[in-house]
């Protein structure tokens, strides 16, 4: 059962300008696995991530997700099928308070959302909901504080609570643990593990630890184009990638 | 819970007790305007009201979701010709002349949001100067608006076959009605389950998107709100002045409503009114200075920007640590 494909890229093309970022890319995510994106900079991963969520068009080539073709969908529809991003640059509502953040990704299915007649105050059914979420990311205690006003890796931690409040089917995480203390990736990569439980988590991460710590298969992105992909151990061992990996700095 | 308050004592909270104080401002601002008549002119306070609910209108848009616009003289200018031509012509009474007033601005924002609402920062606020200077020619040429003369001598008529508001008074208290009744209805569109999605989309609209929020309809639905206020104030106006004219329509109105708004305060419910009124005072008082007016008002707005930057009313509430 596990071998059952959620996502599937044919032949995924991307052109900035005649230069190419995302060159002919089959990617086929598997439902219920952990799968690592990483590559060097530059070679193309946020762009993927950009196509497969529609934030960007793709040149050429064909989107599946649950064996359905999601090529021509808007950024908004993709999100409301379950499949739902973080971005690189920490994506907070800064001057919103922490419980509000996610609060307005639960609000969305209450309906509601047109409603500009009625008192924000029909949205406290949800508080209960929100901190849960909160809570599963040890901020609950943050809940009235302004959004702005939390450290880097709390902010990163709150952006998972609100991806997790829309309850996606699959999540696409940008480089969770970029530019945290090291004692905050460890967290976040646990709470990374313990939300993957029904759910599929397609990550771009550069830290290797991590990618090998929780990840279940591994594709390695170099120019826009697939170099490897496999369990870890076998990607880590391919000198293609190595060479890749060491030729830009990288450990 | 019990750390909650522990966390909002280091990191400033918006709780309901911060809207308290919103409620309380509200009160002051009702009980200045009921008894400022005792001091000033009742026309000039009806005029600073007026222009408060369309800064306020204005600042729906470029406070809560972020989005400037320069052509809000269109919608002001729509209101008023509408108005004044449904109370001249057609007879109606001044609730329907308002409300004539009003559809015709929301129309109007409907088809300029459509066109506009797509775009970004500056480009927004570029299309919506092109669409208004493309209202303003089309008011100038065609005949209804009486181009430079403008439309005169409008009935104010009675307010439901009761109110006869030609008596000063009565109209004073129904423009009081009609701006309360609009700065309500902004309070409330700002804090409703919309309000909420307006200000997620002004504070990452790439993450609300993310989110399944389909954005530009969220604009478009804020900016046609936006526009059918900017009218009511338009129609009440020229209900006041009994008159409506093309200075409604003209670019540098959509100038003024910026600086009003930023004079008293972006992003704050009460802002838009005391940026009004300071500014329609500084055009009163300093009226004997003549074109030296403008001057004096760009120094001020310069000093305004450079010193403090929130405004009259964002500065008032870091001082008290709430938003007003
Ligand atoms: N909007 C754009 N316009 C032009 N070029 C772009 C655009 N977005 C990305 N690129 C280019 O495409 C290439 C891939 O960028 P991308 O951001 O996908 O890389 P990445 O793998 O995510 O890198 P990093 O590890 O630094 O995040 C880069 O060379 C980048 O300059
Ligand atoms: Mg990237």
């Amino acid at each position: 059962m596990s071998e059952e494909i959620i996502l599937e890229t044919r032949d995924l093309v991307r052109e900035f300008k005649g230069f190419i970022a995302v060159n002919g890319v089959n990617l086929r995510v598997q439902r219920g696995s952990i799968h690592a994106l990483i590559g060097p900079n530059g070679a193309g991963k946020t762009t993927v991530f950009n196509l497969l969520t529609k934030f960007l068009a793709p040149t050429s080539g064909t989107i599946f997700y649950k064996s359905e073709d999601i090529t021509g969908e808007s950024p908004a529809d993709i999100a409301r099928r379950g499949v739902v991003r973080s971005f690189q640059i920490s994506a907070v509502f800064p001057h919103l308070t922490v419980l509000e953040n996610v609060r307005v990704a639960l609000q969305r299915a209450m309906g509601n959302s047109f409603q500009f007649w009625r008192s924000e105050r029909c949205l406290d059914t949800l508080t209960g909901r929100a901190i849960e979420l909160l809570q599963s990311v040890d901020l609950a205690e943050f809940a009235d504080a302004v959004t702005v006003e939390l450290p880097y890796g709390r902010k990163r931690a709150l952006e998972i609570a609100t991806t997790l409040a829309m309850d996606p089917e699959l999540m696409l995480l940008d480089e969770p643990t970029q530019g945290m203390a090291h004692e905050d990736v460890g967290r976040v990569t646990a709470l990374i593990k313990k939300v993957s439980v029904n759910r599929t988590v397609l990550m771009v991460e550069h830290n290797m630890s991590v990618v090998a710590g929780i990840s279940d298969r591994i594709t390695v992105l170099q120019r826009g184009q697939i170099l490897a992909e496999g369990p870890y151990a076998e990607v880590s061992n391919n000198p293609e990638v190595m060479e890749a990996y060491l030729g830009t700095g990288h450990d | 819970m019990s750390d909650t308050s522990q966390a909002s004592a280091t990191v400033p909270a918006r709780t309901s007790a911060s809207l308290r104080h919103q409620g309380v401002a509200f009160v002051v601002l009702g009980a200045f305007f009921l008894t400022a008549p005792l001091a000033m002119y009742p026309v000039f306070l009806m005029k600073v009201m007026c222009f408060a609910l369309f800064a306020a209108a204005f600042n729906l848009l470029i406070g809560y979701v972020g989005l400037l616009s320069f052509g809000h003289a269109m919608f002001l200018a729509t209101g008023g010709y509408l108005s004044a031509h449904a109370a001249k012509v057609w007879g109606l009474p001044p609730e329907m002349a308002l409300l004539t007033g009003t559809a015709a601005a929301a129309v109007l924002g409907l088809a300029a949001g459509l066109i506009a609402i797509r775009r970004q920062g500056i480009y927004f606020a570029m299309i919506t100067l092109a669409l208004s200077q493309m209202v303003f020619f089309f008011y100038l040429q065609t005949p209804f608006t009486h181009g430079e003369d403008g439309i005169q001598a409008v009935p104010r008529g009675m307010l439901f076959g009761v109110f006869d508001l030609s008596n000063v008074w009565a109209m004073y208290f129904f423009v009081y009605a009609v701006t309360g009744a609009g700065l309500l209805l902004i309070y409330r569109i700002v804090h409703s389950p919309f309000g909420q999605v307006l200000q997620a989309i002004r504070e990452n609209e790439q993450r609300a998107i993310s989110l399944g929020y389909r954005t530009d309809r969220y604009k478009l639905l804020a900016f046609v709100l936006s526009a059918a206020l900017a009218g009511l104030a338009g129609a009440t106006k020229s209900l006041v002045f009994q008159l409506a004219s093309l200075t409604d329509a003209h670019w540098s109105m959509s100038g003024e409503v910026v600086l009003m708004t930023l004079l008293g305060g972006l992003g704050t419910v009460f802002g838009p009114v005391a940026g009004a009124f300071t500014l329609l005072a500084m055009e009163n008082y300093l009226a004997q200075l003549g074109s030296w007016v403008t001057v004096v008002q760009g120094v001020i707005f310069v000093i305004c920007v450079l010193t403090f930057r929130r405004g009259i009313i964002g500065e008032l509430g870091r001082v008290i640590k709430r938003p007003l």
